[in-house]
C-alpha cells in the first residue's frame, strides 16, 4: 500500500497508540480530583503540556488543549469575536481558508460581524499590501492559514507579521493544521502571532485531540463553559490519553525535522517533475519555495479527479481529490476557484500529500502507475 | 560557533572598594557551583573579570546557567585564535556574519596586553575594520552605540575575539549580603520576594508553615518545588518546615474571630524570629505588599511586627500585583504558584479579618494562648532539608511519564 493522503489524516504511530493505551489503563484519574489518582493524572497532563510547550518554544501556560483543528479554528475566531466585540466588529481572513475558518466567519457574519476575504494570486497566496489596505479601526481579528490544505501554498507569514506589528491590538490567528513538522516553525511561531491552532491526527496522534498556542496576555472567550478546565478557558474533563499520545507524536514528528522535510521535498519534486512532462497535466502547486514540501496538487485535463483517485486505488495507491472535507460533496475546490482556475480543469484536480515515512521508492511506483493510467485516460479522451 | 571561553564582566561590585575582593571570591564560588555539572571547565575570577575556559563544554548550556548568577553584569562568549592575522580575520568575519542583519552597524574594540604583538591597538582597529567592511556587504561603521561590537583582545597566549554581549542577572553575588530567613507561603508573592532578596546578595533559608490535614502534602510539595526553582540562583537552599496545626487550632479556639489572622501572623513571626536567631540570620524577608490583603495594611504590620525588633524586609512593599506577576512569570515561578492547593494563609482566614487591628487588643488576645509552650512544641517539630536546583517534589512520576511521552 502507498498512502499519499496524509493531509486528510495520518496513521497513528504504534508508539503513540502504546502511550494512549498505557495512559488509559494506568492514569485514568480525573486531573481535577484532589486524591492521588487525580494528582497523578494532573501531573501527567502538565508534563505533556510542558513537553509540547518546549517543542514549539512556548510557555507552559500558552498551550491549551482542544478537540482538534476545527475546534481550534472556531475558538480562535468566535472566542476573539466574543472577547473583543466592544472594540470592533470587523474580521479579516483569506479566500482559501479551511471550512472551519470560512464557515465560522460566515456564522459571525450572520450575527452582524463584517468579514473581508483577501484575494489570492495564481499560487494561492494573499499579499501583505492587500491585508494592510483591508485593516480598519474596527478590525479585531486577522486569520490566515500557514499551509493551504488543498494545494500546499505557504502564506507570506513573514510579510503578514510585518503588517501586524503595526497593529498590535488586532488578534492574529494562524491555522497551522497543515504546517507543523514541515520546516515552517520560524514563520509560524513568529514574535507577533497570538493564536495558532493544530490538530493531532495530522501528525500521527489520535483523533479528537489538538492544541492551541495562545500568546500570554491575549484575551479570548471560552466556547466551552463548564468546570473551568484549561485555565478556565476550555471546560470539559481533559482527554488525557490522547493528550499524552499527542505530546509523544509531536516529539517524534519534530525529531530530525530538517532531514524529514528535505526528503518530502525531494519526493514531491520527483513526482512533480515526472507528471509535469505530460501535455495534459496542469500543476497547481509548482516547484517554487512558496509551496510546502509535502503537498502536490495537479490535474489531468478531461479526467475527473474522482476517476483518478479510484484508478490509483486499484493499484493500492491512496490519493485524494482536493480536500477530504469537500471531496464527497461534488463542489469544486474553493482554493482553485479563488485562484481563478477554470472550473473545467478544477474538477480534475487531485492531491498528493506526504508524511515523513513516505519513500522515494513509493514515488517511483506512483510514477510508473501514473504512466500506465495516463495512457488509458488518453484513450478515453 | 565553537567558543573557547566566556568572559564575564562584574556588575556593581566593581565600585565596592575594599570589599571587592570578597565579592569576587564569592562570585567565583557561585559560578563554580552553578557550573559544577560541566566537566573540565575552568573558572578564574580575576580582579577585573572572570574567565570561564570551556575546554569543550557546551557553551550555550553554560551561558544559560550564567544568566541566573547574580553579580554578573554581562558576558561574552569568545573564540581563541592563534596570533596569526589571517586566522584572526577569518574568525572575525564569521563572527560578525553570525549576528549581522541588514542595516546593522559595528565597531572594533581592540585591547592589547601583549605589547610585543606586531600591530598596535590603533592598527588592529583599522585592519579589522577594513576586513569586516570588505567581507560583510551592507555593514557600516558607527563608533557610538554600534549594533555589533567586535572585541579583539590580544593576550599573551593568543587572541580572543567576541562579537556579542549577553545581559547577566545583575545584582550582587549571593552570600555577600549576609544571611536571612524567608517566609515562603507558596503563593505568587513570596517566591518573587525571595528572588529580590537573593539578587541583593542575601543568602536565604526558607521557612514554610505546614498545617496537615488543613493543608495537603501537595501544598508542601509545591513550596519545595518553588524552592528548587529559586535554588537555581544560589546553588542550594535550606528548607525549614514548621508544624503549625496545633497553633492554628488553639488560636481558632481561644481568640476572637476578628483577631484570628493577626494573632496567627504574630505566632508565625515569633517562630521565624526564633529560627533566624538559631541560625544566626540577621533579618527576615517576606512577600508582603502594602494594602494587598488585610494582614498587609500598615496597622496590621504594626500589630504583627510588635513581636520583634529584628529587621523585617519587604522587597515587594510598593509593587502592584500586576508588577509582581510579571516578575513571577519572568523567573518562572508563576505557573507553580497558581497551582490550586490550600496553603496555611488561606485556610484559617476569617470572613472579615480586621484591617485595622488594635495593638493593645492584639496583645491581650494573644495572651489567651500559651505562646511559649506552643512555640517550643512547634520548634521541636521542625524538619530541615537541603533543596538543590532541579529537585522534583510535585511530580514524583516525572521519569515514568517521560518514558510515556
Amino acid at each position: 500500500m502507498i498512502y499519499f493522503d496524509n493531509s486528510a489524516t495520518t496513521k497513528a504511530a504504534p508508539e503513540v497508540v502504546d502511550t494512549y493505551a498505557k495512559v488509559s489503563a494506568n492514569y485514568w484519574g480525573n486531573p481535577s480530583s484532589l486524591h492521588k489518582f487525580g494528582e497523578q493524572a494532573f501531573n501527567l497532563l502538565e508534563q505533556s503540556r510542558q513537553q509540547i510547550a518546549d517543542l514549539v518554544g512556548a510557555k507552559l501556560s500558552e498551550i491549551l488543549f482542544t478537540s482538534g483543528g476545527t475546534e481550534g479554528d472556531n475558538w480562535a475566531i468566535k472566542g476573539t469575536a466574543m472577547a473583543k466585540r466592544e472594540f470592533g466588529n470587523h474580521l479579516i481572513t483569506t479566500e482559501v481558508e479551511h471550512p472551519a475558518v470560512h464557515n465560522s466567519m460566515e456564522q459571525l457574519k450572520q450575527q452582524g460581524f463584517e468579514v473581508t476575504y483577501l484575494p489570492v494570486d495564481e499560487n494561492g497566496r494573499v499579499s501583505a499590501a492587500d491585508l494592510r489596505a483591508a485593516i480598519k479601526p474596527t478590525t479585531i481579528l486577522v486569520s490566515t492559514m500557514a499551509v493551504n490544505n488543498e494545494i500546499g501554498a505557504v502564506q507570506p507569514l513573514d510579510e503578514i507579521a510585518d503588517v501586524m506589528r503595526d497593529f498590535p491590538s488586532i488578534h492574529w490567528h494562524i491555522d497551522a493544521v497543515q504546517g507543523i513538522g514541515k520546516g515552517l516553525a520560524d514563520k509560524i511561531f513568529n514574535d507577533r502571532v497570538d493564536f495558532v491552532t493544530f490538530s493531532g491526527h495530522k501528525f500521527h496522534a489520535p483523533r479528537g485531540i489538538g492544541f492551541m498556542y495562545k500568546r500570554q496576555g491575549r484575551q479570548i472567550a471560552p466556547l466551552m463553559a463548564g468546570g473551568g478546565q484549561e485555565r478556565n478557558l476550555r471546560s470539559g474533563t481533559e482527554n488525557l490519553p490522547a493528550i499524552a499520545a499527542m505530546a509523544k507524536a509531536l516529539r517524534l514528528l519534530l525529531d530530525g525535522e530538517d532531514a524529514k522535510v528535505k526528503r518530502q521535498r525531494e519526493i514531491r519534486l520527483a513526482i512533480l517533475n515526472h507528471v509535469a512532462a505530460f501535455p495534459n497535466v496542469t500543476i497547481f502547486s509548482k516547484d517554487l519555495p512558496v509551496f510546502a514540501p509535502h503537498i502536490l496538487c495537479f490535474a489531468i485535463a478531461g479526467v475527473r479527479g474522482e476517476t483518478v483517485v479510484h484508478a490509483f486505488e486499484e493499484h493500492d495507491i491512496y490519493i485524494s481529490t482536493t480536500s477530504a472535507c469537500s471531496s464527497k460533496k461534488h463542489v469544486e475546490s474553493s482554493t482553485l476557484q479563488a485562484m481563478k482556475v477554470d472550473d473545467g480543469i478544477a474538477t480534475s484536480a487531485i492531491r498528493i500529500s506526504l508524511d515523513e515515512h513516505n519513500t522515494m521508492a513509493e514515488a517511483e511506483e506512483f510514477n510508473r502507475v501514473f504512466d500506465e493510467l495516463y495512457t488509458q485516460f488518453e484513450k478515453l479522451a | 560557533m565553537e567558543y573557547s571561553e566566556i568572559m564575564v564582566r562584574y556588575g556593581e561590585l566593581s565600585t565596592k572598594g575594599k570589599n571587592k575582593k570578597d565579592f569576587i571570591k564569592q562570585l567565583g564560588q557561585n559560578v563554580r557551583k552553578a557550573l559544577s555539572e560541566f566537566d573540565g571547565l575552568e573558572v578564574k575570577a580575576q580582579h577585573d573579570r572572570l574567565h570561564v575556559t570551556l575546554n569543550g563544554a557546551d557553551s550555550s548550556a553554560v551561558m544559560e546557567r550564567l544568566k541566573g548568577v547574580f553579580g554578573i553584569e554581562n558576558f561574552s562568549p569568545s573564540v581563541k585564535v592563534d596570533k596569526d592575522l589571517d586566522a584572526i580575520k577569518e574568525v572575525a568575519v564569521a563572527m560578525v556574519k553570525e549576528v549581522f542583519e541588514p542595516g546593522m552597524t559595528f565597531k572594533i574594540n581592540t585591547r592589547r596586553q601583549d605589547k610585543e604583538f606586531e600591530y598596535d591597538t590603533y592598527q588592529m582597529n583599522n585592519i579589522m575594520g577594513d576586513t569586516i567592511l570588505d567581507n560583510v556587504p551592507g555593514i557600516t561603521v558607527q563608533m557610538k552605540h554600534p549594533d555589533i561590537e567586535l572585541r579583539v583582545e590580544v593576550r599573551m597566549n593568543g587572541v580572543y575575539l567576541s562579537g556579542k554581549t549577553i545581559q547577566g542577572a545583575g545584582g550582587l553575588p549571593v552570600g555577600t549580603g549576609g544571611k536571612a530567613v524567608m517566609m515562603l507561603s507558596g503563593g505568587i508573592d513570596s517566591p518573587v520576594a525571595s528572588y529580590y532578596a537573593m539578587r541583593r546578595g542575601v543568602k536565604i533559608d526558607m521557612v514554610h508553615f505546614f498545617s496537615p490535614p488543613y493543608t495537603s502534602e501537595q501544598a508542601l510539595a509545591k513550596a519545595k518545588e518553588l524552592t528548587a526553582k529559586l535554588a537555581g540562583y544560589s546553588g542550594g537552599i535550606q528548607f525549614i518546615q514548621v508544624p503549625f496545626t496545633k497553633i492554628q487550632e488553639t488560636i481558632k479556639e481561644k481568640v476572637p474571630e476578628g483577631y484570628l489572622m493577626t494573632v496567627q501572623r504574630r505566632l508565625m513571626l515569633r517562630l521565624t524570629v526564633a529560627i533566624a536567631e538559631m541560625r544566626h540570620a540577621k533579618g527576615i524577608f517576606n512577600g508582603e505588599s502594602l494594602g494587598q490583603v488585610a494582614s498587609q495594611t500598615l496597622d496590621s504590620m504594626q500589630a504583627i511586627n510588635d513581636v520583634t525588633t529584628m529587621p523585617i524586609l519587604r522587597p515587594l512593599l510598593s509593587l502592584d500585583k500586576t508588577e509582581i506577576i510579571k516578575v513571577a512569570e519572568d523567573i518562572d515561578t508563576y505557573d507553580l504558584s497558581i497551582l490550586p492547593y490550600e496553603d496555611c494563609c488561606t485556610i484559617f482566614t476569617p470572613p472579615s479579618p480586621k484591617t485595622r487591628p488594635d495593638l493593645e487588643k492584639t496583645r491581650k488576645y494573644e495572651g489567651y494562648i500559651d505562646v511559649e509552650g506552643l512555640m517550643k512544641e512547634a520548634l521541636d517539630g521542625i524538619v530541615i532539608s537541603e533543596i538543590r536546583p532541579g529537585d522534583n517534589y510535585l511530580n514524583q512520576n516525572e521519569d515514568v511519564f517521560a518514558e510515556l511521552l
